[in-house]
């Protein structure tokens, strides 16, 4: 995760020290991807390394407890211009343990999928109601940009949430699908399947 | 604690109990839904998903008394709907369910406040009682000031608040909305979500029927629906699989 230009980009708007800087990102995301004050103070460090950041001299009553005051350089600033301006690359999807779960369980022999599926769509729906409980708990048009920041990445996991239901709900439809035909395929001596799916299928293929 | 005490507690708003649908007979018969067992109790937000063709439709036509089931009861207020004669389910209609639909169904001639108000005047009620209910309905969903207006001089999400209004007028406290977010974008239906989940707060008992996810993920439990069989719930742990279901019943 970009932690190192999240970082950047909030020392862009004043020095902060380490505390300061999991504060700031914890309350534009909700905590949502907790940071350990260790991992920010390792990031500082890295980005003292590469001439991003420096430790600032004579901030006003901020050494008072010892903190080491951090401030963006001309090259930081440069750094954080261009994580805005570029997008997020896609080329390498990111490792998703469901889509490798359900491909090794239609391949794999004596995995129900059918509950593999229903399972995980139940938990995800858990999830999404879990989310959707927070959101009530909200204003619908907040005016703290803070709070809009947090709002926004509470979207962005119900939006992946409802993602994640509707390709379980695809691949139960086109599973179902190919489980109807292979009998009708394979030998018309097979006895029909019950009348309730027979009509289902039919009405499905009137649809497509 | 006395029985009747206990009964009223555990009386759920909307009872469904081994509730079969067969359209049609003999080869051609189509069971829309088999022995589904379900309710909806006062302050509760139930959502039923499921695909098109799942019994989801058939469910909440039930659920009004608009259908009768083949066989099993279907009950409103602990009142079985089979019981009452097509009379007396037009009044429970009338009095006890609000429906609320995709197309806002809203008369195009009656004002917001007249649309709310024709439940309440068909059920004998003078029109100035039945209007002052329908505005103080109106500013329940927050359209108080829109009472005056017709439906064609509203939004998609103004229209559908009218027609929340006319789901919850008088003592009603039985909400079926039939995908009630369909017509509408992103953010106005989260608004309709946000209203209709506070109806439920207020201690309506709401059925959403609908496809999304992210819709149904306001209600307090959500049933998938299956070949007219509920397959699942959130909350609990049975699960049944989806793909064998239609091959092993």
């Amino acid at each position: 995760m970009s932690v190192r230009q999240a970082l950047l980009a909030l020392l862009e708007q004043g020095p902060m020290y380490g505390y300061q800087l999991r504060a700031e990102f914890e309350r534009r995301t909700g905590s949502t991807w907790p940071l350990n004050v260790g991992q920010v103070y390792t990031t500082l460090t890295r980005l003292e390394r590469d001439g991003l950041v420096a430790p600032v001299t004579g901030e006003p009553g901020a050494d008072a407890d010892g903190h080491v005051v951090y401030g963006v350089t001309d090259a930081g600033r440069e750094e954080v211009a261009a994580w805005f301006t570029t997008p997020v690359e896609r080329t390498q999807p990111p490792r998703d343990e469901l889509a490798i779960k359900l491909a090794l369980a239609v391949t794999v022999p004596g995995v129900d999928v059918g509950t593999v599926i229903q399972q995980q769509r139940s938990a995800t729906m858990a999830a999404l109601q879990d989310y959707t409980r927070l959101k009530r708990g909200r204003p619908s048009s907040p005016d703290d940009p803070a709070d809009m920041a947090w709002s926004l990445v509470l979207d962005s996991l119900v939006f992946a949430a409802e993602a994640e239901v509707r390709w379980l709900d695809h691949c139960e439809a086109r599973l179902r699908r190919a489980q109807l035909e292979r009998p009708a395929r394979d030998s018309a001596a097979q006895p029909p399947a019950a009348p309730g799916v027979e009509a289902q299928t039919d009405r499905e293929g009137a649809r497509r | 604690m006395t029985t009747a005490m206990t009964t009223a507690m555990t009386t759920a708003v909307l009872r469904l109990d081994s509730v079969t649908r067969v359209h049609g007979e003999g080869e051609t018969a189509v069971q829309a839904l088999r022995g589904v067992s379900f309710a909806a109790h006062s302050g509760e937000l139930v959502a039923v998903m499921g695909p098109s063709g799942s019994g989801k439709s058939t469910l909440l036509t039930l659920a009004g008394g608009l259908d009768s089931p083949t066989a099993g009861t279907v009950s409103v207020e602990g009142t079985d709907l089979a019981s009452l004669g097509a009379v007396g389910r037009a009044r429970m209609r009338r009095t006890s369910i609000g429906y609320v639909f995709q197309d806002f169904n809203l008369i195009p001639a009656l004002t917001a406040a007249e649309n709310v108000a024709l439940p309440r005047e068909l059920d004998g009620e003078s029109t100035r009682a039945a209007r002052r209910l329908a505005r103080a309905a109106l500013e329940e969903v927050g359209i108080g000031d829109l009472a005056d207006r017709f439906p064609d001089a509203m939004s998609g999400g103004q229209q559908q608040r009218v027609a929340i209004a006319r789901a919850v007028v008088g003592e009603r406290r039985l909400i079926l909305a039939d995908e009630p977010t369909g017509a509408l974008d992103t953010e106005t239906g989260e608004e309709i979500l946000r209203l209709l989940r506070s109806r439920c707060d207020a201690g309506a008992a709401g059925v959403l029927v609908t496809h999304e996810a992210r819709h149904a993920a306001w209600a307090d439990r959500v049933v998938f629906l299956r070949d007219g069989v509920v397959v699942d719930e959130t909350g609990t742990d049975q699960v049944d699989s989806l793909i064998d279901a239609g091959a092993t019943r």
